[in-house]
């Protein structure tokens, strides 16, 4: 296929991305909401694709929600980012993988600060060195979690099990990707494909056998705000701009929604709900919800994980019409089980938004 | 005495992100929060540039420095390189140490901010954790998230979190040696201080206001002020 056009824009923006030894940094959100994507990310690295990732229990949240909600100063969250610089330098790693996109956003401007003051740099490693003794090494290779699987898509897709086809027309799956504002708007050379192009998760659906949506509202924030969702008197703000994009999409009639921010994820799963029990109104072809992913359910999913393993019953949105599509296989029985099938009981089911 | 330009200066945030503007309004178009509430980037910048002592006092005071969600789309779009969502970030941090964002309805809920991922993040190294997720506060969690809430250690246990315990994984506890130097982090760094301020002002405002305050915790009158009150001035619409 002669590569031209929009499609030859994307591929020239290429990001250096490591190809081992990773220094890992764990996501407040992805921990609370997607806790089984922290597990099945490392599992994949580790016992599908061969690599070696340091998971350090020392790291603390890098307080970048405090941070952009104006509690934390700038000074301060430095500093404890300067602090997991000095944690992975000690255990002798280069190469710094960060699973939340607000937090890859922050170390980001750090060291764009420290690029044009280098003087705050000298201050920082002072404070570090005074309030904990430690000094560091910047890294030499800083990029997000879905920068990693984006690397190593088509080495997943040799493991494929469940392409991102719908088994029962042969056609491929119709995919929102949504990219979390911070990923590349504010440094767009630091993202695969750039602010106008990002391609990290256009990458991974297209090497997985899906078709991307291409929608007017594709790149407008999924609207957490920070301050506007941490206080309950905004949360107006929030799922205004979610319903802004769902009322764009939902012509295109997506199979799914996936998308490379911790957040972006749980809100889009959680505003469809709300809308759904505020004004009755559902995205999904059929009055159900349309289901949001992570791309490492995605990808745990396409290669053969257990849906109920990678922890689809967290979400609001049930993924079983998209089970049900891809052909994959899956005991409702065990969906809301705790460990060793234990009963821990089940939801309660709302009015809109069917989560089987 | 130092003026509020100069003092906002000193943000390199505020340095970075302000050089003139064109008023070519892109930024405005592009924002998130402009389509929502009754807020315009360009007017910040506009009126910050101004230098004008009086226009800044009165921006520190007001509404509209909170409206910004720090999506930072105006920072991939501004031709002359400003960027709206630097300079928002620098005037609350200059509000809230003059303690003026106590005279706006949005500046006031920095106090439910502080107590809700400030202790967070002070208590557990965590900005958000999921016992603090009360379906009470967060409605708009749902049912599953409600069935979660309730069994949150077998959710987390089944699905190979390590929920508050040593060691590495999700969830895990943060041991008391990595609490200890973050809390110094904050000492030595002016985070303790931020805190401390925006506690001292809130006491003097919910006094002022007549509201119930606690030295700690949410249960009191002026949390659930700050945290669910909107007077319904600030939208569009
Ligand atoms: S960072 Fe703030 S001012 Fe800039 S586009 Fe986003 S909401 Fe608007
Ligand atoms: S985009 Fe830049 S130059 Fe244009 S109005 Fe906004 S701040 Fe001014």
């Amino acid at each position: 296929m002669k590569i031209e056009g929009k499609h030859k824009l994307w591929k020239d923006y290429q990001k250096e991305i490591a190809d081992n030894h990773f220094y890992y940094v764990r996501s407040c959100i992805r921990q609370n909401f997607f806790p089984a994507s922290e597990v099945h990310l490392l599992k994949i690295l580790r016992e599908d694709l061969g690599k070696d990732i340091f998971d350090d229990p020392r790291h603390t949240t890098c307080t970048g929600i405090g941070y952009h909600a104006d509690i934390i100063p700038f000074e301060t969250i430095m500093t404890v980012v300067a602090r997991h610089f000095a944690l992975m330098t000690e255990k002798g790693y280069k190469n710094l993988l960060i699973s939340c996109v607000t937090s890859f956003g922050i170390y980001t401007e750090i060291l764009e600060t420290w690029r044009h003051f280098p003087e705050v740099e000298n201050k920082i490693r002072e404070k570090l060195k005074k309030a904990t003794g430690r000094t560091f090494e910047i890294p030499v290779n800083m990029i997000h979690t879905s920068d990693v699987v984006y690397k190593f898509r088509n080495e997943i897709n040799n493991l494929a099990k469940y392409p991102l086809v719908n088994v029962n027309t042969g056609k491929p799956l119709k995919i929102v990707e949504h990219i979390g504002c911070h990923y590349s708007k504010m440094f767009p050379n630091k993202g695969v494909g750039g602010a106008e192009f990002p391609y990290v998760l256009a990458g991974m659906v297209e090497a997985w056998g899906g078709e991307v949506i291409d929608y007017p509202e594709r790149r407008h924030c999924c609207g957490f705000g920070f301050r506007q969702y941490l206080v309950m008197a905004n949360r107006g703000y929030s799922v205004s701009n979610s319903k802004k994009k769902f009322e764009s999409m939902k012509d295109f009639e997506p199979d799914l929604i996936v998308a490379n921010c911790p957040g972006c994820t749980m809100f889009m799963d959680k505003w469809q709900y709300t809308i759904g029990e505020m004004e009755g109104i559902t995205y999904g072809k059929y009055g159900e919800g349309i289901p949001v992913l992570t791309y490492e359910e995605l990808a745990g999913l396409v290669m053969g994980y257990d849906p109920w393993d990678l922890g689809l019953q967290m979400h609001q949105i049930g993924s079983e019409p998209l089970l049900d599509k891809m052909g994959i296989p899956y005991d409702p029985e065990l969906k809301y089980k705790g460990k060793n099938g234990k009963n821990i009981g089940a939801p309660k089911v709302p009015a809109y938004c069917t989560i089987n | 005495m130092k003026g509020l330009f100069d003092k906002l200066m000193e943000d390199v945030r505020f340095e970075e992100g302000l050089k003139a503007c064109m008023n070519c309004g892109v930024c405005t178009a592009i924002c998130p929060a402009a389509e929502f509430y009754n807020y315009d980037p360009r007017q910040i910048v506009t009126r910050v540039h101004s230098r004008d002592e009086e226009t800044i006092l009165d921006l520190l005071k007001s509404e509209t420095i909170w409206y910004c969600g720090q999506c930072m789309s105006c920072k991939t779009r501004c031709p002359r390189g400003n960027v709206p969502g630097l300079i928002i970030m620098a005037l609350r941090k200059l509000s809230q140490e003059e303690g003026h964002f106590t005279e706006s309805e949005k500046g006031r809920q920095q106090f439910a901010i502080k107590r809700t991922v400030g202790e967070n993040i002070l208590q557990y190294g965590y900005c958000v954790i999921p016992e603090n997720i009360n379906p009470d506060l967060h409605r708009e969690q749902g049912p599953v998230w409600e069935w979660i809430f309730k069994n949150i250690g077998d959710v987390m246990d089944r699905l190979g979190a390590n929920y508050k315990k040593e060691g590495a994984g999700a969830l895990r506890k943060i041991s008391d040696e990595s609490m200890k130097e973050l809390h110094s982090i904050f000492e030595v760094t002016g985070g303790k201080q931020l805190f401390n301020k925006i506690e001292e002002f809130s006491l003097q405002k919910a006094r002022e206001l007549n509201w119930e305050y606690k030295e700690k915790g949410i249960d009191n009158d002026y949390f659930r002020h700050t945290y669910t009150d909107n007077n319904g001035t600030h939208t569009k619409t």
